[in-house]
C-alpha cells in the first residue's frame, strides 16, 4: 500500500470521460454518444465550411474586375450554386444543432443522451452519403442552377449534374428531420427531475423549436427535388408549360421550405447567444418568457411568408400583400428578442472575453439584417432591390454576420466544456473584432450596391459596380483570415491549452455541473432541478456587486 | 459609365419607391442609434467592476414595459405595411391608352416590339411622359426585366404572359438588366432603353424598318394556321366568331363566367378544352407546340383589334 492510501485519499475508480472512452478509428464511427457524433458534425461541418469558403474566393477574386478575368461564364456559375448548397445544407442547417445542440442538449436537461442515439448516428452517415452526391456532383464538372434549383432551368435547360446535387440534398434533408425527431423526442421524454418547461435554457428552446421547423418544413423541399428529378430524368410534365406544367409551382413548394429553413439557420444562433450574454453580463435574462414565445411565434409564422420571395414572379396582388403583411409581423417577434438582449446589459457586470464579444457581434449584425428585412418586406422597395445584391447582403447579414458570429460564441464558450482544455483568449478575442470587421466590409458594399441596381449571380458587371465589388473581394480576405485563425488556434489548444475546470466561466447550466470533458453518460449522478436558467442573482436585483476578483472567480458552484 | 454614387430617379413610379426607402432609412438608422448606443452605454456603464449603481431594479422594469415595448415595434410596422402596402396597389394596373410593348425573353437577349410592328434586340425607345405598357413572356427559362433607374423589375416567364408599365420622367439612355438567373450568359443579358421626347420618339418610330404590325401578322397566321376554318363567317364548322370578343364577358359551359384578356386567349388557344365556351363543342385543337410566343402575340393582337373593330361599328 502506498502512503497516499495509507492517508486515506483512495483513488477514485477509473472513469475516463468520453474523449477517452475508447480511442479506436471503430470506436468513432459505431459510437453512439451524443458528445462523440457532435464531434464527428463538427470535423463534417468544418471540412464542408471551407470547401464552401474556397468556391466563392473564386467568386470574389473574379468580381475584382468588371468584365472577368480567371473565370468562364460557366465555371463562374457552377462555383456560386456549389457555395450556396454548401453553404446552407452541410454548414449552415447542421451548424449548431448538430454540433453543439447534439452536445449540449442531453447535458442541459439533465440526460444520459438523445432520445433515440442510433437514429442521431444513423443521421450522420445520412449526412456524409448526401455530401458524398454533393461533392460528385462537383467533381463530375459541377452543377450551375444555384442553390435555388428554380425551374424550368433545373428541370429542362441546365447541362449540368442537377441530378446528383439535388440527390444530395434531398439526402442530407433526412438527416435533418431524424435530427429534428430526435431532438423533440429529448426534450420531451428526458429532462431531468425539476426541468420543468420553464426552467429550460433558452438553449434548449431554440433547438425545439428549430427541431420542430426541421420536421414540419424539409419533407417539402424533400418533395421539390423529388419532382424536379422526375421531370429532369423521367421527364414527366410538372414545370414543363408547354405540357401544362407550371414552372412557379416550384418556387411555392421550394420557398415553403426555404423561408422556414432561414429560422432553422437563426434559431439556434439566437439560443446560443441567450446563453452567452446572461453569462458575462452576470445579469438573469431579461423577460425569459417572452423570448421563449418570441421563437415559437418565428417558428410558427415562419411558415406562412414564404411569398415573400417571390413579388415579382407574378403572383397575384392579393397574395403579395398577405405575404408583405405577415413578413412584418414576423419582424416583430425578432425585435423583441434584440430589446431583450440589449435590456440584459443593463446594470451588468459586463467583462468582454471572446464568447460575449462574438455574442455582440451577432446582435449587431443581426440588428442590421433584420432591418433590412423591413426593406424587402415593403414590396415597392423589394420589386425594385430583390435579386439585387441588397437580397445577398440581407442575407449574409443574418446567417453569416449573425449566425456563423454566434456559432463561434457557442464554440468558443463550450470548448472548455468540449475538450477538456483552454484556448489563448487574446487570439480569440483579436480573431472576433477581426471577424466582425472583415464582416462588414465584405457586406456593407453590397447593400449600396444592390440599391444602385447590381443584380446578383452576375458574372460580369457594369463597370460603374466595380467599386463596391473591389471593397467587398478586399473584405472578403479580411473575413477568411478571421476564420482561418480559431482554426489555428483551437487546434493548437487541443494539445497545448491549459486544462479547464468545471466550470470556467462560473456559468448557471447542468452542463457546467458535470466534468469537462463529461463522462459518456454524462452525470456521475442523476441531477436535481430547483431553479429558473440564470440565476446569476436574486430575483429582482440586478447584477451582483461583489469585485471583480469575486466575479471572476472560477469555479464557483 | 453610369455614376457608381447615384441612380436618377427616371421614372414617376421611382420617386414613390425612394420615398418609402428613405422613411425605412431613416427609422432604421434610429434603431441602430439606439440598439448599439444602448449596447456601447450598457458595455461601458456596467463593465465589470465599475462603479456604477446595481442593486435592486427598478420598478418600472416590469412586464408592462416588454408589452409597451411589443406593441410599439408592432404598430410601427403596421404603419409601414400599410404605406407600403397601398404604394403599391395604386401602381397596379396600366393606366388606359399606355403605348403597348411586347417583350419576349430568350436566353440570351430581350426582343422588343413596337405596336407599329417596329422591332428592336437589346434596345427600347420610349417616349418621355407617357405611361408604357409591356407585356411580356419567355421562350425558354425564367428572366426578369430590371431597369434600375425606373425602380420597375418583372419576372419574365416560359407559358404565360406577365406586365409592367412605367412612366418615364426623365430623358436618357438607361441599362436594362436581366435579374433572375437565367443561365450561362445571364450576366450578358442586358439592354438599353432610351428615352426620348414624343416627337422624336415618332420621328423614330418612321425610320425603323417597316416592320409588319403584330396585328397584320395576326391575321396571316389565323389563316395560315386554320383558325379562320372554323372561326370565320363562312365556316360551316359551329365555331364562335371572335369579332368583338375581347374585353367582354364570356359564358362557359360549366357555368362560370371569365373575361376575355390576353391570358383568357392564350389559354383558349393553347389548352382550349380547359375553357370551353358555353353553346359550343370543345371540338377545338391545342396549339400548344405549334406557336411561338411571338406567334401567339400576334394572334392575341389581331383578335383585339377585331373588337377595336367591332366596338368601331
Ligand atoms: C376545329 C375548329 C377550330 C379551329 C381550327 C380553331 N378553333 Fe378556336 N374555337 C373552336 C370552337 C368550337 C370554340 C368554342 C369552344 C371552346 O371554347 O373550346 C373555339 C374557341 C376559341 C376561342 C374562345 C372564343 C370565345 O368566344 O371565348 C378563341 C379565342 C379561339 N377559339 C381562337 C382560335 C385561334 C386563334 C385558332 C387558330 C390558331 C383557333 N381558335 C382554331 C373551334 C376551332
Ligand atoms: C427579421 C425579419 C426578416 C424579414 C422581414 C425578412 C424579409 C425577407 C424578404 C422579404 C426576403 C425576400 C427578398 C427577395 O428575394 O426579394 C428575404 C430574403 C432572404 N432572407 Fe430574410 N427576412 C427576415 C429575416 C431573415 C432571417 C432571420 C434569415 C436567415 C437566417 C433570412 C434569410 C433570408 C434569405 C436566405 C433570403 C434570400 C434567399 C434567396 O433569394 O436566395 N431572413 N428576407
Ligand atoms: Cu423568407
Ligand atoms: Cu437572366
Amino acid at each position: 500500500m502506498t502512503d497516499a492510501l495509507l492517508a486515506g485519499d483512495l483513488p477514485l475508480p477509473p472513469r475516463p470521460d468520453y474523449l477517452r472512452h475508447g480511442s479506436t478509428i471503430a470506436s468513432w464511427l459505431t459510437t453512439t454518444d451524443h458528445k462523440r457524433i457532435a464531434i464527428l458534425y463538427a470535423i463534417t461541418i468544418t471540412f464542408f465550411f471551407f470547401l464552401g469558403g474556397a468556391a466563392v474566393t473564386a467568386v470574389r477574386l473574379e468580381l475584382f474586375e468588371p468584365n472577368g478575368w480567371l473565370l468562364t461564364s460557366d465555371t463562374y456559375n457552377k462555383l456560386f450554386s456549389f457555395h450556396g448548397i454548401i453553404m446552407v445544407w452541410f454548414f449552415l442547417v447542421p451548424s449548431i444543432p448538430n454540433t453543439l445542440g447534439n452536445f449540449l442538449l442531453p447535458l442541459m436537461i439533465g440526460a444520459p443522451d438523445v432520445a433515440f442515439p442510433r437514429l442521431n448516428l444513423f443521421s450522420w452517415y445520412l449526412t456524409i452519403a448526401a455530401g458524398a452526391f454533393t461533392v460528385y456532383a462537383l467533381l463530375a464538372g459541377g452543377v450551375d442552377t444555384g442553390w435555388t434549383f428554380y425551374t424550368p432551368y433545373s428541370s429542362m435547360f441546365s447541362n449540368s449534374h442537377v441530378f446528383a446535387a439535388a440527390a444530395g440534398v434531398f439526402v442530407v434533408g433526412f438527416a435533418s428531420i431524424a435530427t429534428g425527431v430526435n431532438f423533440i423526442a429529448t426534450t420531451h421524454m428526458l429532462r431531468a427531475p425539476g426541468m420543468t418547461w420553464f426552467r429550460l435554457p433558452l438553449f434548449v428552446w431554440a433547438i425545439y423549436a428549430t427541431s420542430l421547423i426541421m420536421v414540419l418544413a424539409t419533407p417539402v423541399l424533400a418533395i421539390s427535388l423529388l419532382l424536379v428529378i422526375a421531370e429532369r430524368v423521367l421527364g414527366l410534365p410538372i414545370f414543363d408549360p408547354a405540357r401544362g406544367g407550371d414552372p412557379i409551382l416550384f418556387q411555392h413548394l421550394f420557398w415553403f421550405y426555404s423561408h422556414p429553413a432561414v429560422y432553422i439557420m437563426v434559431l439556434p444562433a439566437m439560443g446560443v447567444v441567450s446563453e452567452v450574454i446572461p453569462c458575462f453580463a452576470r445579469r438573469r435574462i431579461f423577460g425569459y418568457d417572452f423570448m421563449v414565445y418570441a421563437m415559437l411565434a418565428i417558428a410558427g409564422i415562419g411558415f406562412f411568408v414564404w411569398g415573400h420571395h417571390m413579388f415579382v414572379s407574378g403572383q397575384s396582388a392579393l397574395a403579395s400583400l398577405v405575404f408583405s403583411f405577415l413578413s412584418f409581423i414576423i419582424a416583430v417577434p425578432s425585435a423583441i428578442k434584440v430589446f431583450n438582449w440589449t435590456a440584459s446589459l443593463f446594470r451588468g457586470q459586463i467583462s468582454f472575453e471572446s464568447p460575449m464579444l462574438y455574442s455582440l457581434g451577432f446582435v449587431g449584425l443581426f440588428t442590421t439584417g433584420g432591418l433590412s428585412g423591413l426593406f424587402l418586406a415593403s414590396i415597392p422597395v423589394d420589386v425594385h432591390v430583390t435579386d439585387t445584391y441588397f437580397v445577398v447582403a440581407h442575407f449574409h447579414y443574418i446567417m453569416v454576420g449573425g449566425s456563423v458570429s454566434a456559432f463561434f460564441a457557442g464554440l468558443h464558450f463550450w470548448w472548455p466544456k468540449v475538450t477538456g482544455k483552454l484556448y489563448p483568449e487574446s487570439w480569440a478575442k483579436f480573431a472576433a473584432i477581426l471577424m466582425y470587421a472583415g464582416f462588414n466590409m465584405t457586406f456593407l458594399p453590397q447593400f449600396f450596391a444592390g440599391y444602385l441596381g447590381m443584380p446578383r449571380r452576375y458574372h460580369t458587371y457594369p463597370a460603374e459596380f466595380q467599386i463596391y465589388n473591389v471593397m467587398s473581394s478586399a473584405g472578403a480576405g479580411v473575413l477568411a483570415v478571421a476564420y482561418l485563425l480559431p482554426l489555428g488556434y483551437l487546434t493548437w489548444s487541443l494539445f497545448y491549452g491549459g486544462r479547464a475546470g468545471n466550470n470556467p466561466w462560473a456559468a448557471t447550466g447542468l452542463e457546467w455541473t458535470t466534468t469537462s470533458p463529461p463522462p459518456p453518460k454524462n452525470f456521475d449522478r442523476q441531477p436535481r432541478v430547483d431553479r429558473g436558467p440564470y440565476e446569476y442573482h436574486a430575483e429582482g436585483m440586478s447584477a451582483g456587486t461583489d469585485a471583480p476578483e469575486v466575479q471572476n472567480a472560477r469555479d464557483i458552484r | 459609365m453610369n455614376s457608381p454614387f447615384s441612380l436618377p430617379e427616371a421614372s414617376t413610379h421611382a420617386v414613390t419607391v425612394d420615398r418609402i426607402f428613405y422613411l425605412l432609412l431613416v427609422l432604421s438608422g434610429a434603431t441602430v442609434v439606439l440598439v448599439f448606443g444602448l449596447i456601447l452605454l450598457f458595455a461601458v456603464r456596467y463593465r465589470r467592476g465599475s462603479s456604477a449603481k446595481r442593486g435592486p431594479m427598478p420598478e418600472f422594469l416590469r412586464r408592462e414595459f416588454e408589452i409597451g415595448w411589443t406593441l410599439a415595434t408592432l404598430l410601427s410596422f403596421v404603419f409601414l405595411f400599410w404605406w407600403a402596402g397601398s404604394a403599391d396597389l395604386s401602381s397596379l394596373a396600366a393606366p388606359a391608352g399606355s403605348l403597348e410593348i411586347h417583350v419576349v425573353a430568350k436566353q440570351w437577349m430581350w426582343k422588343t416590339q413596337h405596336p407599329s410592328g417596329a422591332r428592336e434586340i437589346n434596345a427600347l425607345h420610349v417616349p418621355l411622359g407617357q405611361p408604357v405598357h409591356l407585356l411580356m413572356s419567355s421562350q425558354d427559362v425564367i428572366h426578369s426585366f430590371f431597369v434600375p433607374a425606373f425602380r420597375v423589375k418583372q419576372d419574365v416567364v416560359p407559358g404565360r404572359e406577365t406586365d409592367i408599365w412605367f412612366q418615364a420622367s426623365k430623358l436618357g439612355v438607361f441599362p436594362l438588366l436581366c435579374a433572375e438567373y437565367c443561365g450561362t450568359d445571364h450576366s450578358v443579358m442586358r439592354g438599353k432603353i432610351t428615352v426620348m421626347r414624343p416627337e422624336d420618339y415618332a420621328r423614330w418610330l418612321v425610320q425603323q424598318p417597316e416592320g409588319d404590325d403584330l396585328a397584320h401578322e395576326g391575321a396571316k397566321l389565323f389563316v395560315s394556321q386554320g383558325c379562320s376554318g372554323c372561326h370565320a363567317g363562312s365556316s360551316n364548322v359551329h365555331a364562335p366568331r371572335l369579332a368583338g370578343i375581347y374585353g367582354r364577358m364570356v359564358q362557359l359551359s360549366d357555368g362560370r363566367t371569365v373575361k376575355a384578356d390576353d391570358g383568357y386567349i392564350r389559354d383558349s388557344i393553347l389548352q382550349p378544352k380547359r375553357d370551353v365556351v358555353a353553346g359550343y363543342d370543345a371540338i377545338m385543337p391545342s396549339f400548344k407546340g405549334l406557336l411561338d410566343d411571338g406567334e401567339l402575340q400576334s394572334l392575341t393582337a389581331y383578335i383585339r383589334s377585331l373588337a377595336e373593330e367591332g366596338s368601331h361599328d
